[in-house]
């Protein structure tokens, strides 16, 4: 028996466990990538136009922050840059959390164990993970391409397009094969690993933003940390501009260091620990605890400083930016006019920040989600029913979380609208006059973020058993609206069904209080609901 | 005397399972009751009913003079529940969560808790995910009798406890039932039942089908009785109630009705009984009649599939 005996039938048991979940991603992701890439065809058929928009976008800081590097003003170059970003997101997650459902999920619930104890080497698990997560990362890939290549883009770029995901998709595996040896949780692995996921798009919009732009304003040369990122990896293709099948050499060099890294820190560890030794705890809890509201906070506070860590980063980097708008608008009157015509109503860097604290706002409510969403963990778990056995209400249970999570999504507003305000504040010398507008801009995001955590309140009063899928569905399309809206050329009572959408654009536009008491009022009739339908139903185990 | 717990045509389904059909089941105030039956009939619903987590499709529950769904938290004061799979959080230590389920039933004597970590061994510092199933066990158990409650309801509390840590257990039942507490103990472990339970229900696919005393259910029962006598002993095989007789000259094994003891000791007496072994029937016969023609079955099944 080697470490690998067993692999093959852990990869039809991992794959049998996913014969719905991995299909519904990919057939999510594809159908985004192919409404996009239409409609982008769809949308600028006009050389002249597509070159308006190429430079546009390599001179706007919103979109090379959002939608990353602009590499010429081909039809395809065109659908990359408007089109795409996001997509690698989308595999990243979908690999993140595929690789730790087959890895320490396993490992946490016992079931890694049982398997263990069969004729498994010690390494068929993770290896069977990673088989099956580089599977799904092919097939998108395979996919992606032929859809590019369906609307008529050439077809040599079209793989390299699709390879370019695919293989970001393959890299985050790996990153996940290494979160879930350290990490003694799923929660723990999943975590670290999403924080890995946001670092790196950071890093790549920051190198972006801060890159350069030559040949007529229509090719933007990243600064190095987009080199740090492999969703910058992915971008620095240049699919249907340059088609560097070189950079795919970084890919393949950074994921077999990061497996064999996992491998070896696999063999280094008992099944089911991490790579920390566990500390004994305190004989009798602390006063604070004894109270239902006192272990909510136990269970989630490490949830929220995590959080706050990558909303002070996230701010702090798009604060220390923020500058550099003015450099790039003072370039040329022409562009500051054309963007500023883009942006809103306020200035250039007023718009910006509207950006990326309207993009903090859907993080919140991420957060938010997450959140009350350990109410359903902690029933199918069934932790809940020795609490309820206790004098505590289903009411107050329930408020204990949901209190945590409205104060929590606050303070990660506030968070960051502070980062970003100390930053640019000190980037131009005015701190006392960024931070309270930054800070008030950003608490416009938070009706928005609570109408959304009220959604997943009522998914798990109406419908445990759907609640994770119905409420990150939910956050999945605002975040897709957002980003892509404009592109998809939604209809408008579509991108309405978002609360993100009738948020004003502070701090460029002036708040208007009529959507923000609406939004207040849907999130308060959907944690109502919640509470009501939880009261009235069984506890049901997972 | 008062009733603790009163349950009448109780029914639950989850989908199209019917998971109590109907089950009765009477709990006098201060006594330890004896909830008994095996795997998937129905022993956790009902108590998960009695704790108002599920709700009853049809009939009658009440508990401490309440109703269990709409009073539960007033309810949830005056009792402590020990669950059949302990969960707890893995990043609390046992001390936490023992000290923590105390605070929310309102309370727990420090002094009886020490006591009972010490009496079931359990070291309160280390973190819950360090736990062995039986250990969690000792936690949840430990904070139940450390608080000063009417009820305990106990569900299959000694299950993945070493046979040191359940004789402990039932000290402490014991003790319980001296200070008068009511005590709901759901078990297939028949000889903690038997040492420990005044009355005993037997559950059977979400039905009870008997509910009494031990003496009175060891009743409709059979004794085992072996005998020596001096002369040759017949005619046991025409008196009624004896069963499974085999006679060898003037040595007899039978299993008689215990109603039927008396007239079948008289007739033995003619024979100048010389030795006399009689042994009552344990709560494992009573038991196995009641599941005997399932398990019966099961035999049969297999004998064709083999």
């Amino acid at each position: 028996m080697t470490a690998f005996t067993g692999t093959w039938r852990l990869v039809r048991l991992a794959l049998r466990r996913d014969r719905i979940q991995l299909p519904i991603w990919l057939v999510s992701l594809i159908l985004i990538e192919a409404a996009t890439v239409s409609s982008i065809v769809g949308l600028y058929p006009d050389e002249e136009e597509r070159l308006n928009l190429a430079i546009t976008s390599a001179n706007s800081p919103v979109s090379l922050m959002t939608n990353g590097l602009v590499s010429g003003s081909s039809l395809g170059a065109t659908t990359m840059t408007q089109g795409l970003a996001v997509l690698g997101l989308g595999v990243a997650f979908m690999s993140t959390l595929a690789v730790i459902r087959h890895t320490r999920q396993n490992e946490e619930t016992g079931r890694a164990e049982m398997i263990g104890a069969g004729i498994v080497g010690r390494h068929a698990n993770l290896t069977a993970a990673l088989i099956v997560v580089a599977g799904a990362n092919v097939v998108f890939a395979l996919l992606a391409a032929l859809t590019l290549i369906g609307n008529d883009l050439p077809v040599a770029s079209s793989v390299l397009a699709g390879a370019s995901l695919g293989f970001v998709g393959i890299a985050f595996a790996a990153i996940a094969a290494v979160t879930a040896q350290i990490s003694e949780t799923s929660r723990g692995a999943n975590g670290m690993a999403a924080a890995a996921i946001g670092l790196a798009f950071l890093l790549r919009a920051v190198g972006d933003v801060a890159g350069k732009t030559v040949e007529g304003g229509t090719k933007t040369i990243s600064a190095w940390p987009s080199w740090l990122s492999p969703i910058g990896w992915s971008q620095q293709t240049r699919a249907y501009d340059d088609d560097n099948w070189w950079v795919f050499g970084i890919f393949v060099v950074t994921v077999v260091g990061l497996v064999g890294l996992a491998f070896e820190l696999t063999a280094h560890r008992d099944v089911g620990a991490g790579m920390r030794a566990v500390r004994p705890g305190a004989t009798t809890a602390p006063p604070g605890l004894l109270s239902p509201l006192g272990l909510a906070w136990r269970l989630q506070r490490g949830v929220l400083f995590g959080w706050a860590v990558a909303m002070l980063v996230l701010g702090a980097t798009y604060g220390g930016v923020g500058d550099e708008i003015a450099d790039m608008v003072s370039d040329s009157d022409e562009m500051a006019d054309l963007i500023e015509r883009l942006g809103g109503a306020g200035t250039l860097t007023e718009s910006y920040f509207a950006t990326t604290l309207a993009f903090g706002g859907i993080a919140a409510s991420g957060y938010a989600i997450q959140t009350l969403l350990r109410m359903r963990a902690e029933e199918a778990a069934m932790r809940v029913e020795p609490v309820l056995a206790t004098s505590v209400s289903r009411t107050r249970w329930m408020w204990s979380h949901i209190v945590i999570a409205m104060l929590g999504v606050t303070a990660l507003v506030v968070l960051m609208g502070l980062s970003t305000g100390l930053t640019y504040g000190l980037v131009i010398g005015d701190v006392g006059g960024q931070v309270p507008p930054l800070v008030g801009a950003a608490l416009v995001q938070v009706p928005a973020a609570l109408a959304l955590a009220g959604l997943a309140v009522a998914a798990f009063g109406l419908l445990p058993h759907r609640a994770v899928a119905i409420a990150w569905t939910g956050f999945a399309l605002c975040l897709l609206m957002g980003q892509l809206g404009a592109i998809l050329d939604l209809p408008q009572a579509v991108l309405n069904l978002s609360p993100f959408t009738h948020l004003p654009a502070a701090p460029a536009d002036d708040v208007v209080a009529t959507p923000l008491i609406m939004l207040l009022v849907v999130a308060a009739a959907l944690l109502a609901t919640g509470m009501a339908a939880f009261r009235r139903r069984d506890v049901a185990q997972g | 005397m008062t009733t603790a717990i009163s349950i009448s045509g109780l029914v639950k389904n989850f989908g199209r399972t019917r998971a109590l059909d109907g089950l009765d089941l009477s709990v006098a105030a201060g006594e330890v009751h004896g909830f008994l039956g095996p795997n998937g009939s129905g022993k956790t619903t009902t108590i998960r009913i009695l704790l108002g987590l599920l709700r009853a499709d049809a009939g009658q529950a009440s508990l401490l003079g309440g109703d269990p769904w709409n009073d539960a938290v007033e309810l949830h004061r005056r009792l402590a529940y020990v669950p059949g799979e302990v969960n707890l959080w893995p990043n609390l230590s046992g001390g936490e969560v023992i000290d923590l389920f105390g605070a929310l039933r309102g309370g727990l004597d420090p002094k009886r808790r020490s006591e009972l970590l010490e009496r079931f061994d359990l070291d309160p510092s280390k973190k819950c995910r360090t736990y062995s199933k039986g250990n969690r066990q000792k936690v949840a158990v430990v904070a139940a009798f450390a608080s000063d409650v009417e009820l305990f309801i106990l569900d299959e509390p000694t299950s993945g406890l070493d046979p040191l840590m359940e004789s402990v257990f039932q000290d402490c039942v014991n003790e319980l039932m001296q200070d008068g507490r009511t005590v709901l103990l759901s078990s297939h472990v028949l000889a903690e039942v038997e040492a420990l339970c005044d009355r005993v229900s037997i559950i059977r696919l979400g039905q009870t089908v008997e509910s009494g005393t031990l003496a009175e259910l060891r009743h409709l029962t059979r004794t085992f009785i072996s005998v020596e006598a001096v002369r040759p002993i017949t005619g046991l095989a025409e008196l009624p109630g004896v069963h499974d007789l085999l006679v060898d000259g003037a040595h007899a094994r039978f299993d008689v009705d215990t109603a039927e003891i008396g007239r079948t000791l008289r007739h033995l007496t003619q024979f100048d009984v010389s030795s006399l072994t009689s042994t009552p029937p344990t709560l494992e016969e009573l038991f196995l009649r009641h599941y005997g023609d399932e398990l019966a079955r099961e035999q049969e099944a297999m004998e064709t599939t083999a």
